[in-house]
């Protein structure tokens, strides 16, 4: 395959993205004494147990009430610090939505909301902890930046790109292990597609741990029968990197879209925006079909949703068959 | 307080109602009540204790003050029109397109207005991080809040007072304007807060209650909560929702209400007997 990126060393073992997160926000914190961390009685799920150790006193976590953490971390930012609040993405987008709306972005604040275990990387914690909806609430927030990243490499250099912009953000984390996809030399641009992989006949904009590796792997299972894709890793949903949505278009005239997240309003949604305005092409899009999520391992649960290669490879050359037969992508 | 300075502070409160009268009443409807049961809350904090600075509103070192019942942002413009943050003029363009005084504080908006405010339950969280912030930052700054009998049905106003204690926000006091009245009805029909000094005190705030209106009152108690350590204060101010506007006072209709010429009139001729009043009390 093509591969536009430094890749990472065959032999890099995976590790924790929320070990990644807390030790990249303790690094920062040594440098910028604005930085604060919060959460909601899952410090120890979100890893950033190490940054409390570091530093106790930049550290708050205010129990299990996620609407008076991100109005605690509006405060915070009023005075100027930079805080990081951190719980699961069920809980920091469903729960804290009107105080994250008006508290932080309404005010013009500068709160990081991080969620963590997106979609099904719940697993075992099942249907009412599992976010579909995360990023469709989130990005009809007025210029806020929503933030998914593939891997450890991406993760750290995102991070710091989130924290140096002003204005509030959401960042959706993986926090399990990740193996890396990107040589340490890779560098990342807050609003700007990756393009990991170059191939003319159809492209799958991917986003998030789970689904930019889903789509390398189809990319490579596509190509063993001669169909060569394009794959972009969309870190950034918003804003959404609209020019490298057209190129791509128009460069191999079919899109494909891979999320852990609902096909309304998540990044299928941006991308379909996009095209419809810009430079119509067929579309599909994978990820959840209006459903709710349940119980079971990560696995059970890519299968049970479509979230795998294979489906990717599937949805790819129908899509390329609805391209040479120009009857649309509706079959 | 002297009484030369309780007499400047009761003159004041008339004038700031009566300014609040001529902004509502020139758009002809607005949160006329709520605004009226404040004015002596804030006329303390901006003319007696407060330490900013009307050139410069966003001086790093200044009080902070979260007006969590955010509709009554039309008493508190009124007080910033007259300390000087922006030009009295300014009063009389309330919640027309293209304002800088909505109905909802504004931070972004308005000059002295410390925090965005307006969805109920949220201001007490944000002053809770403004005091940590100040507390990690070490500036002098003390936060002040107001919150309401709507702020007070929300559980967030709750999880916020939890962590102010936990927190030990000896930085922090916040009043509660404790109209008894919510939109719906008095709160003894809609829903009831019985008991709630206890509510504070058992929620690890230094608490106390007195009359919202007496300057004598509620200054001798912020002197109190200011001087109190270890734990944030909540002063629960008894006050009178619409207060001193005849016709209009205690009625729990008055939240959000037209006001019209002849109302305006019936109000300042009730000033004028207030300031009278004043005149006959030696000095």
């Amino acid at each position: 395959m093509k591969y536009r990126i430094e890749r990472a060393p065959e032999a890099e073992k995976a590790p924790e993205m929320r070990a990644v997160y807390s030790d990249e926000l303790t690094r920062m914190a040594e440098e910028d004494t604005r930085i604060v961390v919060l959460d909601a009685d899952l410090m120890r799920a979100n890893g950033t147990e190490s940054f409390k150790a570091r530093f106790p006193e930049r550290t708050f976590d205010v129990g299990v009430a996620e609407a008076n953490m991100v109005g605690i971390s509006a405060g915070l930012s009023a005075t100027g610090l930079i805080p990081f609040p951190a719980t699961f993405t069920c809980f920091a987008a469903r729960r804290t939505f009107d105080q994250f709306f008006i508290s932080a972005n309404y005010a013009k604040l500068n709160v990081k909301l991080t969620g963590s275990d997106p979609g099904v990387a719940a697993a075992f914690n099942g249907g009412t902890h599992m976010s579909f909806e995360d990023i469709g609430l989130m990005r009809t927030i007025p210029r806020i930046v929503i933030c998914e990243p593939a891997d450890p490499v991406s993760l750290r250099a995102l991070l710091r790109q989130i924290a140096e912009r002003y204005g509030s953000s959401y960042l959706r984390l993986h926090r399990k292990p990740i193996t890396p996809i990107y040589g340490e030399s890779e560098t990342f641009e807050l609003g700007r597609g990756k393009v990991i992989v170059e191939g003319e006949d159809v492209t799958i904009i991917a986003a998030g741990a789970i689904l930019v590796a889903e789509a390398i792997r189809a990319a490579e299972i596509l190509e063993a029968e001669g169909i060569a894709a394009s794959v972009i890793d969309m870190h950034t949903i918003k804003p959404i990197d609209a020019d490298l949505v057209v190129e791509y278009a128009r460069r191999t005239g079919a899109i494909l879209t891979a999320e852990n997240h609902q096909v309304q309003g998540g990044l299928g949604s941006a991308v379909a925006e996009v095209l419809t305005e810009r430079y119509p092409v067929p579309q599909r899009r994978v990820g959840i079909q209006d459903e709710f999520g349940e119980v079971g391992t990560q696995e059970y649960l890519q299968e049970r949703f479509g979230l795998t290669a294979e489906n990717l490879t599937v949805q790819a050359r129908a899509l390329i068959a609805s391209k040479s037969t120009k009857q649309g992508a509706e079959q | 307080m002297k009484a030369m300075e309780l007499r400047h502070l009761q003159r004041k409160a008339i004038e700031i109602r009566r300014l609040t009268v001529d902004e509502i009443t020139h758009l002809g409807i607005g949160h006329v009540g709520g605004s009226m049961s404040v004015v002596e809350v804030l006329v303390l904090l901006y003319y007696r204790h407060m330490n900013i600075d009307p050139a410069n509103p966003r001086w790093e070192e200044r009080d902070k003050f979260v007006m969590s019942k955010g509709h009554a942002g039309p008493a508190l413009y009124s007080i910033l029109a007259d300390r000087g943050f922006f030009p009295r003029e300014m009063l009389l363009t309330l919640n027309q397109g293209g304002t800088n005084l909505p109905s909802h504080c504004d931070m972004n908006r308005t000059p002295g207005i410390d925090m965005t405010t307006g969805s109920l339950g949220q201001g007490l969280s944000a002053a809770v991080g403004m005091a940590l912030g100040h507390r990690l930052q070490a500036l002098p700054g003390r936060i002040f809040a107001l919150i309401g009998d709507g702020d007070t049905n929300e559980g967030q106003t709750w999880e916020a007072a939890m962590s102010a204690a936990m927190y030990g926000l000896d930085n922090l006091v916040a009043f509660t304007d404790y109209n008894k009245m919510q939109i719906d009805g008095p709160i003894e029909a809609i829903m009831k807060t019985d008991n709630l000094i206890d509510r504070w005190r058992s929620f690890g705030w230094f608490t106390q209650q007195v009359e919202g209106h007496d300057f004598a009152a509620l200054d001798a108690a912020l002197e109190r909560a200011l001087a109190e350590k270890g734990r944030p204060s909540m002063i629960i101010a008894d006050t009178i929702k619409g207060k001193d506007l005849p016709g209009i006072e205690g009625d729990y209709k008055n939240h959000n209400m037209p006001l019209t010429a002849e109302d305006a009139e019936r109000a300042y001729a009730r000033f004028r007997e207030l300031e009278a009043k004043l005149e006959e009390v030696p000095a």
